[in-house]
């Protein structure tokens, strides 16, 4: 897009060497937010150099790990999903009353699948076909699949499953203390990075964020990307919540309730902009990783985790703020004549 | 045309009175179902008093999307400002009512203005901050409170009282409720600043270079936001006469609920807060028929879903009928 223009524009952010980018970059900054918290936390809190607690730690995050992979493609596109909490707990609750009729897990399992990439795919209808905001459909559909999670079972659970399931989602990869969980989402993680940075379907992702007409224009077919990418989103969702009921073995309508701002909370922090366009899969991840750490330092320290919340609420918006701060001290230090170049990356 | 066939043309094509006969259709199915619902001396009070508290939480909320922001703090604001109201009866024994009420609205208020500030100053989405503000309220109300609770015991009666009372057979909470609603309606309908709120929403850079003080209205809108869920919160301990530390947890997408079945575009410059308010009384009217029309009440949230996505495809359609009718008057 930048040939077109007649002047030449140097950008500045991306004139500096790979490593000062790295660097100053959000995920830079989250990365050694994280590092700078671990060091502490093994340091002062007593048991938390334990391999245990990097067990929990990563059984407890699972869920929100996997989910922040669609939501980060989802936000750089400019649009957002409410509804994945909801979609977990409609798995959770399709894979409880399948099993409890006596259908084996591996198939209650593939179904509640279905389920999930079918609410996603009513998400991506409304949004794109339709042509409702994001914001509001997936408000909607928030309690829509909630709703139809609690219709479906009540005020009853579902706890009887397969020895074999359940203990295969708290498994520890022989001989370490890591869950065998982490290779699912590594591979996961692996192949969302490839989607995003190395394909053209990801580069279209950043331009529909970018001006969804300037990438209409230049071939990318928006409404069919943002279609995948709420699809993606819904199947992710179910497999979420097929491992949060198989670990908690309980399958239940109010599973999961709230994890939808949690993993926005998340995905904000490491430094994807809501406004679309800018990110990467690597932010995201460090930034569920450090709420978690704080989370489990907290615990063992002692203080109540309820602090967790505090913490969080302030890290989000310290971090954008601080964003937003940096940006307007750029434009202030910048020479008259460099200042609307400046601002063009300012704005992003 | 006189006035008066004008002025029942533009009641029948308004927006709010499809919502307004949703609701009117609610009722009468309960109704007639289980006449007590509507004539029953407590049917008729809770049928008023129930919405009351997220009236006032849709009323905010609708002003803030007005302006094309959102602020998902309300929730938590409402739970922090009913613990104060609790701790305000028991450390300052003989506290008079109307003192906790300004407290409650002043403390609201500024929490309002501490998000507006972060919106208008840093530039940084409402989405995003309020988001952090609703964690951010919600982590300081469960340290303050901690497992303590508030206890009906703990508040004076006339304080309880006003909970539950009625005058006139109207609950005073409903008295409370509609009042803010008028007040605000004529405010964003007949005021200067409450149009520019509209002008903000529609396009925001627009009203910028036109000179408006677009920091200043949108301070305004949050706080106005912060202080009625400020309001709701006091409101709320008088109400339910208990407080734990958990109070209007999931309050905030309910409010926003509201707002977009009443109509108020999620993308600012439409809507009105008669739409909200008709939205929230809608939102609990319904958890309250279902169970009385044979649905169990386990299904009352996905109702509520249906209601949410109807009403956007419905303003959707809507809007697209007009372009077309726009369209067409333009080319003859």
């Amino acid at each position: 897009m930048t040939e077109t223009t007649s002047t030449p524009r140097t950008y500045r952010d991306y004139a500096q060497p790979l490593w000062r980018r790295l660097l100053v970059s959000r995920e830079g900054a989250v990365i050694a937010a994280l590092v700078l918290v671990v060091v502490f936390a093994i340091s002062f809190v007593p048991h938390f150099a334990q391999p245990i607690t990097l067990t929990y730690l990563l059984l407890d995050i699972t869920p929100i790990l996997l989910i922040a992979l669609p939501m980060t493609l989802i936000i750089i596109t400019g649009e957002i999903d409410l509804s994945v909490a909801s979609t977990m707990g409609l798995a959770s609750v399709t894979l409880g009353v399948l099993h409890q009729a006596g259908m084996p897990i591996p198939l209650a399992g593939a179904i509640a699948l279905v389920v999930g990439a079918a609410a996603g795919a009513l998400n991506g209808f409304l949004i794109t076909v339709v042509g409702l905001p994001s914001l509001a459909v997936t408000i909607g559909t928030l309690a829509l699949y909630r709703g139809l999670a609690v219709g479906l079972l009540g005020t009853t659970a579902v706890t009887e499953f397969t020895e074999f399931w359940t203990d295969l989602a708290k498994s520890k990869i022989a001989g370490t203390s890591v869950p065998s969980v982490v290779v699912v989402i590594l591979v996961l993680a692996i192949v969302f990075v490839a989607l995003l940075h190395f394909t053209p379907f990801g580069r279209g992702i950043f331009a529909i964020g970018l001006s969804p007409e300037t990438a209409r224009f230049s071939g990318v077919k928006v409404e069919r990307t943002k279609f995948i990418l709420f699809v993606l989103s819904g199947l992710i969702s179910a497999l979420a919540g097929l491992y949060y009921t198989l670990r908690f073995s309980s399958a239940r309508g109010d599973n999961a309730t709230g994890y939808e701002l949690q993993v926005i909370a998340a995905v904000l922090l490491g430094g994807v902009s809501i406004f679309g366009g800018r990110g990467s899969i690597v932010g995201p991840l460090g930034g569920v990783f450090l709420i978690g750490v704080l989370a489990s330092a907290l615990r063992l320290a002692n203080v109540t985790s309820d602090v967790i919340n505090i913490i969080t609420g302030t890290l989000l918006v310290a971090s954008v703020v601080a964003t937003s701060f940096l940006a307007w001290f750029r434009t202030k230090r910048a020479r008259p004549g460099k200042k609307t170049e400046i601002l063009a990356v300012a704005k992003g | 045309m006189n006035s008066f066939t004008k002025g029942l043309r533009a009641f029948v094509t308004a927006r709010e009175t499809g919502i307004l006969l949703a609701l009117v259709i609610v009722i009468a199915a309960a109704t007639i179902k289980n006449p007590t619902f509507l004539f029953s001396s407590d049917g008729f009070r809770d049928l008023l008093l129930t919405p009351s508290i997220l009236l006032l939480l849709a009323v905010g909320q609708a002003i803030v999307i007005i302006t094309r922001n959102v602020d998902l703090s309300v929730g938590s604001v409402l739970g922090l400002t009913a613990y104060l109201t609790g701790r305000l009866f028991i450390d300052v024994p003989g506290i008079p009512i109307i003192v906790v009420f300004l407290i409650g609205i002043v403390f609201g208020g500024l929490l309002g203005l501490i998000n507006g500030a972060l919106v208008a100053f840093a530039k940084v989405p409402a989405l995003v901050i309020t988001l952090g503000t609703l964690y951010a309220y919600r982590g300081i109300n469960v340290v303050w409170t901690g497992s303590d609770r508030i206890n009906s015991s703990d508040m004076p009666k006339e304080f309880l009282g006003l909970g539950t009372q009625s005058i006139l057979f109207i609950p005073v909470l409903t008295i409370i409720a509609v009042v803010v609603l008028i007040v605000a309606a004529w405010y964003l309908r007949n005021r200067r600043a409450g149009r520019e709120l509209y002008a903000i929403g529609s396009d925001p850079d627009a009203a910028n270079l036109y000179g408006l003080k677009v920091t200043q209205r949108l301070l305004v809108a949050f706080v106005l936001s912060g202080a009625l869920a400020g309001l709701a919160g006091v409101l709320y301990a008088a109400r339910y006469g208990t407080v734990n530390s958990q109070a209007g947890t999931g309050f905030e997408l309910q409010a926003v609920g509201a707002a977009v079945i009443g109509g108020v575009a999620i993308f600012g410059g439409s809507g009105s807060v008669w739409g909200a308010a008709i939205g929230a009384y809608l939102l609990l009217t319904i958890n309250r028929a279902l169970p009385i029309l044979g649905v169990q009440d386990f299904w009352q949230r996905f109702v509520v879903g249906i209601l949410i996505i109807g009403a956007i495809v419905l303003d959707r359609v809507l809007a697209l009928r007009q372009a077309k009718r726009l369209t067409v008057a333009r080319n003859i």
